[in-house]
């Protein structure tokens, strides 16, 4: 009968599952290449004990303390970050917004040539203003999709949350654009509602894809107790009406126009 | 990464555990890209022991080990924007370690080999004196000091990518696919790295272990329990 080679006992003593039952059964006959295994084994169990030094239940907090001086502000976030897939919907939100104000404020410099800065900074506030009450629109509609959710008395034990999930993770970055904007801009109640959102997109964009009705029951309870879905009706609503009230202020200028150009 | 001691009798409570650790893992990665620094904390804590062990066991040192633990976590936090948030955290900070740890152990090799002192392996010793008694069990063994020391000195013997491939296989209980990950090489040369390095402290140890450790007690024919579900 052919042996085991030295390479099939170690694969078969680490956990090769290749073959795994032809050499036990070879084992349990050939007493050579048992006593080759039981060598092996007899090296590898003592190893098995080599010591390694305690460390106690402090030494997270140590490592933590010991690197906390030494790391940035911010965590690196590297090139490949914007090789994401989910980074490129962030991006072509960010180039429609300003390919939108470009277009727009070469719109209005035509018709306005008198006042052209005031006019490009309105636009460009009134696109981003459109953009951020879509966002806030999408959003609302997810939540409200989880929050409205059902929790089964019987039947699967399993709810699919797979697409609000996969909108979520899309609506991730962008968010985190609008309220890095929203700071910027010194829009303190903006941001901080983008932030809370924020959160919650965050929570939905990182549950399993099919989650237990006491993860949903914990979803929608964070959900309520954020009272995230009123504030961002309620800023939406602002956005809204932000939106009518510059929509109406170049009527204005292009009715002031045309009286010019009469006379 | 898929640990033999995960994969092995893993019951649904532990596997809520992990999963739970998993998702909290990924909301404290979130966090701390979006600017919260301190949510970063909750990773070291709740990795460093891991790393520890890890380092420790490719190192042989604790100095070293530690050193492994502080750097990876470092540079963890500097690439953070380079880790996928669906990965799982402990097994990306794991492979930072590893990697970090056989850089580490490939320069000490360097400045080592300047100073060029013979191994201590060479120096013929009788393996009786090292075992007296006649059926030694392996916590006995590694509880003889000088036993330990000749352990350590033939891990030391392993080239860099052997001792890593032997303390993720043997120990850590990583997946081949994980150990070629680390070396950069295919799963096939990562297997014969494991075989190699067990080979190694074999003929290394073996006159020191012999024939007469563990197995002997067990039944004939009894098959060890598998230490992992993939090679």
């Amino acid at each position: 009968m052919k042996h085991l080679t030295e390479e099939e006992l170690v694969g078969y003593r680490e956990g090769e599952i290749t073959q795994r039952e032809a050499i036990a059964e070879h084992l349990t006959s050939c007493t050579a290449c048992r006593t080759e295994l039981e060598r092996i084994e007899a090296v590898l169990s003592a190893l098995d004990n080599l010591p390694v030094p305690e460390r106690g239940p402090e030494y997270g907090r140590a490592v933590w303390q010991k690197i906390a001086p030494q790391l940035p502000e911010k965590a690196g976030r590297g090139w490949r970050a914007w090789l994401e897939p989910r980074r490129w919907v962030a991006i072509g939100a960010m180039v429609a917004v300003v390919i939108g104000a470009f277009v727009a404020g070469r719109w209005t410099k035509k018709l306005d040539a008198g006042t052209p800065a005031a006019s490009v900074a309105q636009v460009k506030e009134r696109v981003l203003v459109v953009a951020v009450g879509e966002h806030l629109g999408k959003s609302e509609m997810v939540l409200m999709e989880l929050a409205n959710a059902t929790l089964p008395v019987s039947g699967p034990k399993q709810i699919n949350i797979s697409a609000e999930q996969k909108r979520a993770e899309d609506l991730l970055d962008a968010n985190r654009l609008y309220r890095e904007t929203a700071q910027q801009d010194g829009d303190a109640a903006l941001a901080s509602v983008l932030d809370d959102l924020e959160r919650v997109l965050m929570d939905v964009a990182h549950s399993p894809e099919e989650i237990t009705p006491a993860k949903l029951e914990s979803l929608q309870k964070r959900i309520e107790a954020h009272g995230i879905l009123f504030k961002v009706r309620v800023v939406g609503k602002e956005l809204q009406e932000k939106q009518k009230t510059t929509n109406s202020a170049p009527a204005a200028t292009d009715s002031k126009v045309r009286e010019r150009n009469k006379a | 990464m898929t640990r033999m001691s995960e994969s092995a009798g893993s019951t649904p409570d532990r596997e809520a555990l992990q999963s739970a650790a998993r998702e909290s893992d990924a909301l404290a990665v979130e966090r701390t890209l979006a600017g919260e620094r301190d949510a970063f904390r909750v990773l070291v804590e709740r990795h460093s022991q891991q790393l520890f062990r890890l380092a420790y066991r490719m190192t042989g040192n604790e100095h070293d080990a530690e050193e492994v633990v502080q750097e990876a976590f470092l540079r963890a936090y500097r690439n953070l924007g380079q880790f996928g948030s669906r990965a799982n955290f402990g097994t990306w900070a794991y492979r930072i370690a590893a990697n970090y740890a056989i850089d580490r152990m490939r320069q000490k090799r360097t400045e080592d080999a300047r100073r060029s002192t013979p191994s201590s392996l060479a120096e013929e010793q009788d393996p009786l004196d090292l075992v007296a008694d006649d059926r030694p069990t392996p916590d006995r063994l590694a509880g003889n000091s000088e036993l330990r020391k000749k352990m350590e000195e033939a891990l030391k013997e392993l080239s860099s990518s052997e001792r890593t491939a032997f303390v993720m296989r043997h120990w850590e209980g990583c997946a081949i696919e994980e150990i070629a990950a680390v070396l950069e090489s295919t799963t096939s040369a990562a297997k014969n790295t494991v075989f190699r390095s067990v080979q190694k402290l074999r003929r290394a140890l073996e006159p020191y272990v012999g024939a007469r450790g563990a197995l002997q007690a067990k039944a004939a024919g009894a098959a060890p329990e598998p230490r992992g579900t993939e090679l």
